[in-house]
């Protein structure tokens, strides 16, 4: 598994898709971040951190689209498939690797709170102020970029799911993305409806909806179990799909 | 090293691999011949545990494939009929991810060298494998599947689309790993099974059909039947006379002319050296024979009369090893068989078509 993770984390780097995507990712982030934050004169993150998770929608299939659709059209597979590895391991190799990538361009994109905290420690000056706080939450921020990359994990997973159904990275990506675009939708569309049991079950299986507790600072174990069962359910069934190739 | 006990494989409801049961010992070279689709790639597959079986058993070297696939998988070194290489990595790191992806526990840099020295890619390992040619790449492929000093080796139509003399050091080099390794090879080209290995077995619609050590195979095909005569004398006599004589099967004038002399082909009976009685035949007659030309039974023939052999018959007869007693003869026998079917066949033709050749 580790030879796996370590060759797929070269390839997205001997590739030009790892360096558009982190640049791409770096770039939005640092763009988002500005005109949210310094431009519109507040140290309020909320809305930077839905707007890039509503980007991740589309930079994310950009990671997985290729790991298992490219080795099933240039038959690489065969190597992996009859070398002493299981076929969890190779699924989770490929898996961890992305989410590596992704883990780290996440925190790379931390520098974007530097100005923001020059910016409140400097309008502070030396002055303690008792009942208001001046600058941003940094609880919130920790939330929300755990809560961020919850949601990232299982958006990989479902990019690597659907990447092994498919031989064509192209077709992989645009349909994870219209996946994750449907998963996002439910929780806008979610808002708009009045009737109460309906959205009830909407929020449920909204993958939005469970961001709100970490945007608000809140460690929400539910929420985190909702996230990794994602991942867990999509691992397993990439899984499945190789199982049953091979007994087919 | 390799025991298989009756393999099926189904595809749905069409049988790939029908019960074949076979073994394989320690360092010895195999062949599988076949048509497509004849079921080779399919029995490769399940043996690298790249496939499931449907039913049956197999194992390499006493390691169950489908009950211990982590350990049967590191006896195995796989080269797929199109080499699995990472097209944007050096030789060198292709190699390593090999290294690494086995869990190979001899010394790394030692050991990549040597293999590379094996397959003769040293002067490349820097290079990216896009770059490089069909031959060399298939060369990495090859390391590729050396690395770990796996006990057995499977090669699948390795030397495709190279050209004749990339095939022959490709040929040479798996000769060479017969002497360490165990090697099957599947193919569909004749030559090279005669040239490489030791055993031949030849797979149609998912059985084995034959299976036969090369020389023995390489006996039936020395073992000429046919030949072409060259004879001066009135070319529907001499054909006719030729047609009547003992041990002689099957004769054809040709169209080819050498002055006054005709050209024939003439089969003989199996068993039988027709070649004295010939001579003698046509000088009591008062024609100069004045060519005879041995033609050879290629291994193509023995190959097309098995094949068809096995497919006219309901339940075709399977000479495995282990029916010691058979073979040989049985092989020959069977080709043999086939062979005179054929020459009833175009006997028949002939008389159809040419009626006045016969009188």
């Amino acid at each position: 598994m580790f030879a796996i993770y370590k060759k797929e984390l070269r390839s997205f780097f001997i590739t030009p898709i790892g360096y558009v995507y982190t640049g791409a990712f770096l770039g939005l982030a640092a763009l988002i971040c500005c005109y949210t934050t310094i431009l519109s004169s507040s140290y309020d993150t909320t809305s930077y951190f839905t707007i890039m998770m509503f980007a991740m929608g589309i930079l994310i299939p950009l990671l997985t689209m290729r790991l298992f659709a490219e080795e099933k059209k240039l038959r690489t597979e065969q190597l992996l498939l009859t070398a002493p590895v299981t076929i969890t391991g190779m699924v989770m190799g490929k898996f961890l690797a992305a989410l590596t990538v992704f883990g780290g361009s996440l925190l790379v994109s931390c520098i974007n709170f530097i100005p923001i905290y020059t910016t409140a420690a400097a309008e502070r000056g030396n002055q303690t102020y008792e009942f208001y706080h001046i600058g941003p939450v940094t609880g919130q921020l920790i939330g929300n970029l755990v809560g961020l990359l919850l949601i990232g994990a299982a958006f990989i997973a479902l990019g690597t799911f659907i990447s092994a159904l498919t031989e064509n990275q192209l077709a992989a990506a645009v349909i994870t993305i219209s996946v994750i675009a449907l998963m996002l939708g439910l929780g806008l569309v979610n808002s708009l409806i009045d009737v109460y049991w309906i959205r009830a079950v909407l929020s449920w299986i909204s993958i939005y909806s469970r961001f709100g507790n970490f945007q608000n600072g809140l460690f929400d174990f539910a929420a985190i179990l909702y996230y990794a069962s994602i991942c867990f359910v999509f691992v397993f069934l990439t899984v499945r799909v190789y199982e049953k190739r091979r007994w087919n | 090293m390799i025991q298989i006990e009756h393999l099926v494989k189904n595809y749905g409801s069409n049988c790939a691999v029908d019960d074949i049961s076979l073994s394989i010992g320690e360092g010895e070279i195999v062949g599988f011949l076949g048509p497509n689709g004849a079921g080779k790639s399919t029995t490769m597959n399940i043996l690298t545990g790249y496939l499931s079986s449907t039913a049956g058993r197999v194992s390499v070297a006493g390691i169950d494939v489908l009950g211990d696939p982590l350990n049967a998988k590191k006896q195995i070194g796989y080269l797929p009929e199109q080499p699995p290489l990472y097209l944007d990595m050096t030789v060198d790191e292709y190699l390593s991810f090999n290294y690494e992806l086995k869990g190979c526990k001899l010394p790394r840099e030692a050991h990549i060298g040597e293999v590379c020295e094996v397959v003769r890619i040293g002067d490349v390992r820097k290079r990216v494998i896009k770059n490089l040619s069909k031959g060399y790449r298939q060369r990495v492929g090859i390391a590729g599947a050396l690395i770990g000093s796996p006990k057995v080796i499977i090669f699948d139509e390795p030397t495709v689309g190279l050209d004749p003399k990339q095939i022959i050091e490709i040929r040479n080099l798996i000769r060479s790993l017969g002497k360490d390794h165990t090697v099957i090879l599947s193919t569909h080209i004749l030559q090279e099974v005669q040239a490489v290995c030791d055993r031949i077995i030849i797979i149609n619609k998912g059985r084995i059909v034959a299976d036969e050590k090369t020389e023995n195979i390489t006996r039936v095909i020395e073992n000429n039947r046919r030949f072409n005569a060259k004879i001066c004398g009135p070319q529907n006599q001499v054909l006719s006379t030729l047609k009547d004589m003992q041990g002689i099967v099957y004769a054809e004038a040709l169209a080819e002319k050498d002055g006054d002399a005709t050209t024939y082909m003439i089969e003989s009976a199996p068993g039988v050296d027709i070649r004295k009685k010939l001579f003698f035949t046509l000088a009591d007659r008062g024609w100069a024979l004045i060519g005879l030309e041995a033609l050879g039974l290629s291994l193509e023939d023995i190959f097309i009369t098995v094949v068809n052999k096995s497919e006219e018959d309901d339940t075709p007869t399977r000479y495995t090893r282990r029916s010691k007693a058979k073979p040989r003869t049985a092989l020959e026998a069977q080709v043999a068989e086939g062979l005179v079917a054929e020459a009833d066949k175009k006997r028949e033709e002939n008389s159809a078509l040419a009626p006045e050749d016969e009188e």
